[in-house]
């Protein structure tokens, strides 16, 4: 397989507006998707606050337009998940479990991913009533009783989406106030369906060897212990950069995020350029991913040009 | 072969086909972001794979089979083999990982 202008990890907002912007460009580009094709915003509903759409667009939906786009200007996107990175010559080389694919730079566009309380009891009942989609899931609990662990936006946001059918859901918040925005406060404190439950952690998931059927819960200020009856917990207490097959190879922050020359998208690695969540730990939005998926690949052509890599 | 929609009325004979013992059943619905990222990815396994059947099952339109199966994730894909379950799996994933994954219950 010849060699690639620019070869693309991620298929979030990052890495399709690097794509565009590679490809209008007149860049050769592969597109990986990885392991959740079309990144964060697959798991979510209506987004109300990306410029360009005054009535609201689905994420889902909003992704793929994205990829359409992409594809509009000539990226090979590869359903693969890479696995590893490395040098050969003058080139980068991306591995996936069955194939090896060559480039000139390389974006990486690998977003971020939804942490889990490690508590137990959470791996085994994972898609047995612990979830970290609400979207997705929600669905199943009609009229039961659920939890959501978080107290940011993308906490009330799941409340909120699930109080739509669900019986009741109480939300663990680890402090006595929430990060939330001042509107997804008020929207949530509102709603009959929601109760919040202060200063409390959640220690155990416990079920019936199918489902999920009550937590163990402790108030963090009181230490006392109790249990909780419920049908379904939501786990929203925020993400983790994907960066592990970067560790070693590029400077990363104590946190994981890859660090980049500041106000431009060049890691620590020269030809390599990096953009949207897995390199951004204050903004996280769907906009300021493309704005930097854009800046990646404008970076990435004057890199190639100053190298004479455009041939 | 071709993606079989499975509903209520076909869903047990298509899992025990005597011919074709192992079939690959997806759990989706319209709403679902990820369930719409992998249909596309199950059809091409569909197409390429002769000695397995593939089905969808919408647990919208068919909720009473979805809480049969305890579903409580989509998407959530089950391996059947002779009508009995031998595999359960969430989430989204590349068409190898999907392939590799139904071929370890082949032969």
């Amino acid at each position: 397989m010849s060699v690639q202008d620019v070869l693309i990890i991620g298929s979030g907002p990052a890495g399709y507006t690097a794509a565009i912007y590679a490809g209008r460009a007149g860049l050769s580009s592969f597109l990986f998707e990885g392991g959740e094709p079309g990144g964060q915003l697959m798991t979510t509903t209506e987004v109300e606050n990306f410029p360009g759409f005054p009535l609201g667009i689905l994420g889902p939906e909003l992704m793929q337009q994205y990829r359409k786009q992409a594809e509009r200007f000539g990226t090979h996107i590869q359903n693969e998940i890479i696995t590893s990175i490395d040098f050969v010559e003058r080139h980068f080389v991306l591995h996936t479990s069955q194939n090896a694919y060559e480039g000139s730079s390389v974006i990486i566009a690998t977003g971020a991913s939804s942490k889990w309380l490690h508590v137990p009891g959470e791996e085994i009942y994972r898609t047995r009533g612990v979830s970290v989609c609400a979207t997705c899931d929600g669905f199943f609990f009609k009229g039961k009783n659920v939890g959501v662990v978080g107290g940011g936006d993308a906490a009330l946001e799941e409340a909120l989406f699930l109080a739509r059918f669900v019986n009741r859901v109480t939300i663990f918040v680890r402090r006595d106030e929430l990060r939330a925005s001042k509107i997804m406060q008020e929207r949530a404190k509102e709603n009959p369906k929601i109760i919040f439950s202060w200063n409390t952690e959640v220690l155990e998931i416990i079920g019936d060897g199918q489902k999920l059927t009550k937590i163990r819960l402790v108030n963090n200020q009181t230490q006392e212990q109790n249990t909780l009856d419920l049908d379904g917990l939501f786990i929203a207490i925020g993400h983790k950069p994907n960066s592990e097959i970067f560790q070693g190879i590029l400077d990363l922050d104590p946190q994981g995020y890859i660090k980049c020359e500041s106000g431009t998208t060049k890691t620590s690695k020269e030809g390599i350029f990096a953009a949207g969540d897995v390199i951004d730990h204050r903004y996280r939005q769907a906009i300021t991913a493309a704005g930097m998926g854009c800046m990646a690949a404008l970076d990435a052509e004057r890199w190639l040009s100053s190298q004479q890599k455009i041939y | 072969m071709k993606e079989i929609v499975l509903s209520t009325e076909n869903f047990d004979t298509i899992i025990s086909n005597p011919d074709i013992p192992v079939t690959l059943v997806d759990f989706w619905a319209p709403w679902c972001g990820p369930c719409k990222m992998m249909g596309p990815i199950v059809e091409s396994l569909a197409e390429k794979m002769t000695d397995v059947q593939v089905g969808t099952l919408n647990v919208d339109e068919y909720s009473e089979i979805a809480q049969k199966y305890n579903i409580l994730s989509i998407p959530t894909f089950m391996i059947f083999k002779n009508g009995n379950i031998i595999d359960q799996f969430s989430g989204t994933m590349p068409v190898d990982v999907l392939e590799n994954r139904v071929r370890q219950h082949l032969g």
